[in-house]
């Protein structure tokens, strides 16, 4: 009937503490589930990405791969798995653009002359 | 006055010269200076040796070779690509009334420049355009059929000595610029040259196969690799060469395979032809 | 329609040294196509070489070896002019031969 001081005290830290630990936890979710817009971004900046390297010539079968499997995952309704293949394949053709980039400027270097 | 406005004419110049130098294109440099990189790295090969890539490398696998080329493996396709030459097409008219002496004995001169068109003309490209003019359709480049006869093509030039001519145009001195640019430049997303492996490591390994020096790598194509188990192309060896370092591969005969391949051609200058090749 | 085999025989003293190279697909069955489908299996099941009616060698292939195959050996005795049959059965039942003269 009468709780003491501590033990209100004790409760309401207990509740504080399911609080947090509720919001982060809906945080965290949110944070990891794509949704299919999501990946419909990541595929269209993947996509640019690969078409600019394609400009020069230059593009990596991986990335490709990676595209694939993004178009893959997402068919399968798996927005987190398709987003981070989307993303890998914007690395990827990224990589492939500056490859270019700067090879233009360092081919001679390696010409036997 | 003068002086000094002489003077900074000079430091001008002086500073553009070296510049243009670097860009000028001087392939019997080039040429001289790609010949000695390889007989110095290997003062006990043959020069003329070097056109047997991997078999000039290593005893064990020349040995297998020669027991092999007794009785090739490329024999059926070239016995095909004889057939092919000789049959009429539809109008009566040969492949013999394209080429220069009825085109035997013609693939040492392949690529050439061809200055009506301002590019570079490989042998495969030469006989589709033989084809089109008189009306049949076109081989595809990556398939048996222009494997077999390119590699018929070959044999009727073996031993003869590579024969390409830079003219003193400045498209062909860009396409073979173009064509050495594309040699050493890296790729795909393993980050090779064609140099990673055919200058920096002929002799040594990559996985299980052995890699052929860059000098006279051209000269035994078309070539039969025992993992295909068939004959193929000069275009199905580039295309798979850039998927192998992840590098998506440009179209058949697309103007940097053709360049590359008259880059290398002439410096295999004065190197006898061994094509049709076998390889692993 | 020419033949699938192709055969050279050198005699050189008691022995004959013979060379074959055969013309086949070799399809070991475990191979699939672009479709993703196997690639049933095709291939020489037995090779035989005759010299004076006698059977001077006999190969029992199968999924292991490689398209297009070619066979090296000797055997003891044939002279120069004689014949060498060489004949082959796959596993469809198809067969050829081909007789050539030792050289």
């Amino acid at each position: 009937m009468n709780r003491t001081k501590g033990a209100i005290r004790m409760r309401a830290r207990a509740l504080i503490h399911v609080a947090v630990f509720l919001s982060v936890g809906a945080l965290a979710t949110s944070a990891l589930a794509a949704s299919a817009d999501d990946f419909k971004m990541a595929l269209a900046k993947a996509e640019a990405a690969n078409k600019q390297a394609a400009d020069i010539k230059n593009q990596w079968t991986t990335t490709g791969q990676a595209i694939a499997a993004a178009k893959k995952a997402a068919d399968a309704g798996k927005f987190d798995e398709a987003v981070a293949h989307a993303q890998q394949a914007e690395a990827l053709a990224n990589g492939s653009v500056a490859q270019a980039k700067e090879q233009e400027k360092l081919w001679p270097d390696a010409v036997i002359r | 006055m003068l002086r000094k406005v002489l003077f900074a004419v000079a430091l001008v110049a002086g500073t553009v010269q070296p510049l243009l130098a670097d860009n000028a294109v001087n392939p019997q440099a080039d040429f001289k200076a790609f010949r000695k990189y390889f007989t110095e790295r290997f003062p006990k090969l043959p020069l003329n040796d070097f056109v047997n890539g991997p078999y000039s490398m290593d005893e064990g696998l020349r040995k297998q070779w020669q027991a092999k080329e007794e009785f090739p493996p490329y024999d059926f396709a070239l016995d095909k690509g004889k057939e092919m030459f000789a049959k009429p097409f539809k109008n009566g008219k040969t492949y013999a009334d394209c080429f220069p002496n009825k085109g035997i004995g013609v693939r040492q001169m392949y690529p050439m420049f061809d200055a009506k068109s301002g590019e570079v003309i490989t042998l495969d490209i030469a006989i589709n355009e033989c084809r089109q003019v008189n009306g049949e359709a076109p081989l595809d480049y990556l398939k048996d059929d222009m494997a077999s006869l390119t590699a018929y093509m070959a044999f009727t030039s073996r031993g003869k000595p590579m024969d390409i001519k830079i003219l003193n145009d400045p498209r062909a001195l860009a396409a073979y610029k173009k064509g050495e640019e594309y040699f050493y430049t890296r790729r795909g997303q393993f980050n090779m040259s064609c140099a990673s492996c055919h200058v920096q490591n002929p002799g040594n390994h990559i996985r299980t196969e052995m890699l052929a020096p860059a000098l006279g790598i051209m000269n035994a194509l078309p070539i039969y690799r025992s993992e295909w188990g068939s004959m193929g192309s000069t275009s199905r060896r580039l295309t798979t060469c850039n998927s192998q370092i992840r590098g998506v591969p440009l179209k058949p005969e697309a103007e940097e395979y053709r360049d590359v391949e008259y880059f290398l051609s002439y410096m295999a200058n004065g190197l006898p032809i061994s094509g049709p090749g076998a390889r692993p | 329609m020419a033949s699938t085999i192709r055969v050279r025989a050198i005699a050189s003293g008691d022995t004959t040294e013979v060379q074959s190279l055969i013309q086949h697909p070799m399809d070991s069955g475990f191979v699939k196509d672009a479709k993703g489908e196997v690639i049933p299996p095709h291939h020489i099941e037995v090779v035989q070489f005759e010299h004076g009616g006698k059977t001077v060698f006999t190969a029992l292939w199968g999924p292991a070896v490689s398209k297009d195959p070619y066979l090296k050996f000797s055997f003891k005795g044939g002279k120069k002019g004689d014949d060498l049959k060489v004949s082959w059965v796959d596993n469809k039942g198809a067969s050829d031969s081909l007789t050539a003269k030792i050289q």
